[in-house]
């Protein structure tokens, strides 16, 4: 977002072949590292290979990879949004409010919790479309907001008592180990995944991450795509909202705390330049697996979670840095 | 253009007299000079915090790893003084510094070496210099008992009036203000937020100006552990936790433009001492505390909209794009 116009992309002479350049892509390196983090778990534990402690390592990633999706064609754009977590507190405590003030039915809860996520998406959007205001100060701002708001209704209280066909949402399984949010993310991906590789849409979304403004002189729009991505992006949350308050059972203000980061990095880890205009679906979706093999390999371990966080940390870094010094080397080699 | 700067920040002074005014109807006892100055007081590590953002932000980047590298020095600082309380004060608060300055250099390295976005670095140092926290500390809690009094009290006492604490702010700002003011390293920073090739071409070697603003950003934090840990008296993994975006956001308020290159020292601490004001008023005025994070966002999105307006930077560009040496 914030050193964009330093250095230009620079246009090779010749396209590799097919074949090579398959071998040589990002998503082959996650793909590798992901079978490799696969049979560490393996050996490492062996309560790992279990169909349904399997089942259970989806649980670890789907709600933040769902976010992540549509978080991604926000950064292909250039853009960002770190209000996600926030979004999600707010709705959250907005189908408590209405279970607990009006008892409301469940689709009714649902309704409210994706309602609310595309409103605040849609006033991101505004804010950084309308106001042309850069959208990484907004959406700090709005995750105050939103946040904050959570807090007012809230305080120190929390909301729990939610009926028995909501908590299938976060809960439920489909068919045998297969969950229901991991049948719900596997959907989302495959309709993202068109979105972004086989639309005119998608295809303007990368168009704007390269060159916002040839983008709009061949008539892009581009602020009408980037507030649907906003849209897109609140609504993403929402619909996870419904998800982990289904899971947990309840709603505290400072539920999803930090999740936003936990996104950026999926995103980040599965291949998007941050800088924009770089990144595909199935990057995003293999980011997410390895998150999740990650964090609960080391679960099965008795590592507790802040030093997992280490772990994603130093695993992000280092996927973005090896390539870079890879390339370093081979420029010097020649 | 300076002009313009002058009267942001004389607006923000104005909005921050106006809260005053208005809670001091309500409660006189408000706008005494003791309250005032317990407020400076209490906002101290936030100004130092958002000095060392802005040098970052100022170089079109962005420090996500303050509030971690914070906690850890804070840690680190704290154990040894459990361990070894003969070691005196000022020799550990030099410690600090450099400790917080290296966290903040591995940062700069990877800024200016491998040329990775400073958001993605630090995003992924956020992380890890927290999980350092657990790690030296096995989790466990450095408590008042166990740090010596000196570390405790240094802070506390008062000079002419004023706490220890403040002057270590004011002395920070000092510093601040003549590096941004006075010296070409500061000037460097405003030139390659500004214009990154026009940077290039007077022999700016960005790269290495980012990294000295990490590296400076990283000092203050490691200070700022030090008297975070003394001033609240506990060492422990959840430190400062989140704080990351209240000192963006004071730098934000402060009229420090993300996009590099603009803002000042008195921005960024009138921003730090609105957010401080405001936090202090709130429960004086009966309102619960919990009001205090939705009162900081509505702050800062109207913060950047008032500041939006008046930084459409216009300029011809004459030379073209230089390829930035890395």
């Amino acid at each position: 977002m914030t050193d964009t116009t330093a250095s230009g992309r620079r246009l090779p002479d010749r396209l590799d072949t097919p074949l090579k350049s398959a071998v040589r892509s990002w998503e082959t390196l996650l793909v590798l590292v992901a079978i490799g983090i696969f049979i560490a778990n393996s050996i490492a534990s062996p309560y790992f290979l279990n169909a349904w402690s399997l089942s259970d390592m989806t649980f670890n990633f789907t709600e933040k990879a769902l976010i992540a999706l549509a978080m991604a064609l926000v950064i292909i754009t250039g853009e960002i949004d770190l209000s996600v977590a926030s979004i999600i507190a707010l709705a959250s405590t907005l189908m408590g409010l209405v279970l607990n003030q009006f008892g409301a039915p469940t689709p009714v809860l649902v309704l409210v919790g994706i309602l609310t996520g595309l409103a605040c998406g849609a006033f991101n959007g505004w804010l950084v479309t309308g106001l042309k205001l850069p959208s990484i100060v907004v959406t700090i701002g709005t995750m105050s907001l939103f946040r904050g708001i959570a807090f007012i209704i809230l305080g120190d209280q929390s909301y729990g008592g939610y009926p028995r066909d909501f908590a299938w949402f976060g809960q439920g399984y489909v068919w045998w180990v297969i969950s229901f949010e991991l049948v719900l993310f596997l959907v989302a991906a495959v309709i993202f995944y068109v979105l972004l590789h086989h639309t005119n849409f998608g295809r303007r979304v990368f168009a704007i991450g390269n060159n916002a403004t040839a983008a709009q002189f061949s008539g892009v729009r581009v602020d009408r795509i980037k507030f649907v991505l906003f849209c897109l992006t609140g609504l993403m949350s929402g619909i996870t909202a419904v998800l982990l308050t289904a899971r947990l059972g309840s709603t505290r203000p400072s539920i999803a705390q930090g999740f936003e980061l936990d996104v950026i990095t999926m995103v980040v880890l599965g291949g998007v330049s941050i800088l924009g205009g770089a990144g595909s679906i199935i990057g995003v979706v293999l980011a997410a697996l390895i998150i999740g093999l990650v964090t609960f390999g080391l679960g099965l371990l008795n590592v507790p979670g802040i030093v997992m966080t280490i772990f994603t940390g130093t695993l992000l870094i280092i996927v973005i840095a090896l390539p870079i010094l890879w390339n370093m080397w081979k420029a010097r080699q020649a | 253009m300076n002009r313009l700067l002058k009267t942001r920040e004389i607006w923000l002074a104005l909005a921050i007299l106006a809260v005053i005014v208005l809670v001091t109807f309500r409660f006189p006892r408000f706008s005494q000079p003791a309250n005032l100055l317990t407020i400076f007081n209490d906002t101290s590590i936030l100004m130092m915090l958002a000095l060392g953002q802005m040098a970052v932000i100022l170089t079109r980047s962005i420090d996500l790893s303050m509030a971690s590298n914070l906690a850890l020095t804070g840690m680190v600082v704290a154990m040894v003084n459990a361990a070894f309380p003969m070691i005196p004060i000022p020799l550990l608060i030099l410690g600090c510094i450099l400790v917080g300055a290296a966290l903040g250099a591995f940062n700069g390295i990877l800024v200016w070496k491998l040329d990775i976005p400073s958001i993605v670095v630090t995003l992924g140092t956020l992380t890890i210099f927290r999980g350092l926290v657990f790690i030296i500390s096995g989790g466990a809690w450095v408590n008042a008992a166990q740090m010596s009094p000196a570390f405790i009290q240094l802070q506390r006492g008062s000079f002419l009036g004023l706490p220890i604490l403040s002057y270590f702010a004011i002395a920070v700002a000092i510093l601040v203000y003549i590096l941004m003011t006075r010296t070409p390293q500061g000037r460097a920073f405003y030139a390659i937020g500004v214009n990154p090739t026009a940077a290039v071409y007077t022999g700016i070697d960005v790269g290495r100006t980012k990294f000295l603003a990490f590296v400076l950003s990283g000092a203050i934090s490691g200070l700022a552990g030090y008297l975070w840990i003394s001033r609240y008296v506990i060492a422990s993994v959840e430190v400062a936790s989140g704080y990351e975006l209240t000192i963006i956001a004071a730098c934000v308020i402060g009229g420090v433009s993300i996009a590099g290159g603009i803002g000042t020292v008195a921005g960024a601490l009138l921003g730090a001492l609105f957010l401080g004001v405001v936090n202090n008023a709130l429960p004086v005025i009966g309102v619960s505390p919990f009001w205090q994070m939705a009162v900081s966002g509505a702050a800062i999105l109207i913060a950047v909209i008032l500041n939006a307006r008046g930084e459409s930077r216009k300029g011809r560009i004459i030379l073209k794009k230089a390829e930035v040496a890395a």
